[in-house]
């Protein structure tokens, strides 16, 4: 003990102190954590109460102790299993920050416990289910009837080629070039945020099928050009030209004509 | 020869000497020499300068050569700021730009620097023409002023006046045909009517083969907070006839959104909704854009042209944008067998105003 106490004063000492603080602190939280997703695979009930849990823990702030919503978050009865995985699987919940709109950020939960979270909210009220990888299997789809039906249903906010765009007071329509087809579905099923829903009645899944097999030929649709400016189209090319090349082409003339030193 | 050709042709006068023949004078202003006057080394590096730009430009010519052969056109790299971008594109693109851009970027360096840097007078020639002619002109018309009579004739200066004036009404007359309707049929009422009768079905819109093995939507199909966008059941019947079919959905497209029934404000009409579904034309009244931009949070509804704003709660009201008029209302119903219809056509013309209606 002399050892230490000699030494309790130096300067070095509070840094160490610190450093083996956290590493306890996070190590503990680690192993505690880390046996959570083995549990929720263990069963449906064990993974409904897990999903309690964590519900209780990430999300009952803004949702309400029973999911029944408050002030700050909207009630989340009958949205179903497919609207929790949309919305927790893309890193829009939980919010970092009250806004127009949940941005996609990094994801906050692992798969088990965002299926954990799924299954509790899909335990209160029937709601839509995650979808199926039959239901998401484009291969056989129509690109070109995909297209027609992505025009007249999606193109108005996320444009024609899936770049996004702006809607009122902030809010806007995402782009759709790094979503998976399984988020595609579940945001037609579900409609989150403003995103109004797309049934599976009015637009049966062999439709949402072919609007995936045309979002996915999008999302391959090479840009040999580079700089595709959100793929909105000649209006912002026409803007970029007239903005930042035409203010080069000025700056060379200035140059031409400005007298040599 | 005028001077003003002669001056942007000869060269200047040395600064300094006797003035020689065949050269602009020198201005008398005072002149700033430049770096590269009078310091040698400055001179150059400036030498050295454009002709490196020179030889950048010769390699670059001879690396196009070389990517153009090499590069596979199908080859996709990742570039910062650019993003994914083609190889062959992007070598081809700065190399032969490149080349071309530093031959010039060369020249002028070379004027710039290297070239006599001198203030010259350049005499540029008087802009009024000689008094000669315009006297000459002036004379002319009221010779002509004289001989036609037109001063002398009123009546016929006036009825001239008035024929010129009237000519060109033929022109804008005729652009009323530029619309083809069917012989005898009146446009206002082409335009102020859409396929929309009582009892039509209400069929979502899937394109070409819209109303073929459909028989209708269902009230309990569309979800609070849905949006349907649709067309009459009879489109199917314009199938072949693709002008008559582009038409008919210009007027009649509409979307359905439901809301929850306490959430409407108001309607244009007494129970025009069906339990919260409510069915709005799809064409903006600004310029006719079609629109199923929907926030169903918000029940606004924003054309993305030019972003007109209605909201669809409060009867269709616009609430920003250049639209004047709001967003018509389709009266809905369910038939016998439960599918959603029309219950009359729209009360008010679709789309954007045109000069009957006001």
């Amino acid at each position: 003990m002399k050892f230490l106490s000699n030494r309790r004063r130096k300067p070095w000492v509070a840094t160490a102190l610190l450093a083996m603080a956290l590493l306890f602190v996070g190590g503990g939280y680690a192993a505690v954590s880390s046996t959570a997703p083995a549990e929720a695979a263990m069963g449906s009930q064990t993974q409904v109460e897990e999903g309690k849990r964590l519900f209780l823990e990430g999300c009952s702030s803004c949702h309400g102790l029973q999911a029944e919503g408050s002030m700050n978050g909207p009630s989340l009865i009958g949205v179903g299993a497919a609207s929790v995985h949309f919305q927790v699987a893309t890193g829009r919940m939980p919010m970092s920050a009250p806004g127009a709109q949940a941005p996609a950020k990094e994801v906050f939960y692992t798969e088990d416990e965002i299926a954990a979270m799924s299954a509790w909210v899909a335990s209160l009220a029937p709601g839509p289910a995650i979808p199926t990888a039959e239901q998401l299997d484009f291969a056989d789809a129509d690109v070109a009837e995909g297209g027609v039906l992505f025009r007249i249903n999606c193109a108005q906010c996320h444009q024609a080629a899936g770049g996004g765009g702006a809607l009122t007071d902030g809010k806007y329509a995402p782009s759709l070039m790094n979503a998976t087809p399984q988020e595609i579905y579940e945001a037609m099923l579900t409609g989150p945020q403003n995103m109004p829903i797309f049934s599976d009645e009015t637009l049966p899944v062999a439709e949402k099928q072919q609007i995936l097999a045309y979002i996915d030929a999008l999302q391959q649709a090479p840009s040999p050009g580079g700089l595709s400016l959100g793929r909105l189209g000649p209006v912002v090319e026409g803007l970029f030209m007239w903005t930042a090349v035409f203010a080069a082409l000025i700056a060379a003339a200035v140059w031409i004509g400005i007298k040599a030193r | 020869m005028s001077k003003r050709d002669d001056a942007s042709i000869l060269p200047a006068n040395p600064p300094h000497g006797e003035p020689k023949l065949g050269y602009l004078p020198v201005a008398d202003i005072p002149h700033k020499p430049r770096v590269t006057d009078t310091d040698p080394k400055a001179a150059r590096r400036a030498e050295r300068q454009v002709a490196g730009m020179f030889i950048l430009s010769m390699l670059l010519v001879v690396l196009f050569v070389v990517a153009f052969v090499t590069i596979d056109v199908a080859t996709v790299i990742y570039v910062p700021v650019l993003g994914e971008v083609g190889a062959s594109n992007l070598a081809l693109g700065l190399t032969f730009g490149g080349a071309v851009f530093l031959i010039g970027a060369g020249a002028i360096q070379w004027a710039k620097k290297l070239m006599p840097d001198v203030e010259v007078v350049q005499e540029r020639h008087n802009m009024t023409s000689p008094k000669d002619d315009t006297e000459e002109v002036a004379a002319t018309y009221e010779r002509g002023k004289e001989e036609s009579g037109f001063a002398r004739y009123p009546i016929i200066r006036r009825t001239l006046i008035g024929a010129l004036a009237l000519f060109p009404i033929p022109l804008i007359v005729m652009l009323r045909d530029l619309w083809q309707t069917p012989a005898g049929a009146n446009p206002v009422e082409i335009l102020s009517s859409t396929s929309w009768r009582d009892g039509e079905r209400i069929v979502p819109d899937i394109g070409h083969n819209t109303g073929e093995n459909v028989p209708g939507i269902r009230p309990e199909e569309i979800p609070v907070g849905g949006l349907v966008s649709a067309l009459p059941m009879s489109i199917k019947d314009l199938k072949d006839d693709v002008v008559a079919n582009m038409r008919d959905r210009g007027k009649s497209a509409i979307i359905l959104v439901r809301m929850d029934p306490e959430e409407i404000r108001s309607q244009q009409g007494e129970g025009w909704d069906y339990q919260g579904i409510l069915a709005y034309s799809k064409i903006c009244t600004h310029v006719g854009c079609p629109i199923a931009l929907y926030e169903h949070r918000t029940h606004h509804l924003l054309c993305p042209c030019h972003q007109s704003t209605f909201d669809l709660a409060d009867s269709g009201d616009v609430i920003f944008g250049p639209a004047a008029r709001r967003m018509p209302q389709l009266p809905i119903r369910i038939d016998e067998e439960g599918y959603l219809v029309a219950a009359s056509d729209f009360a008010e013309p679709v789309g954007p105003s045109f000069w009957e209606r006001g």
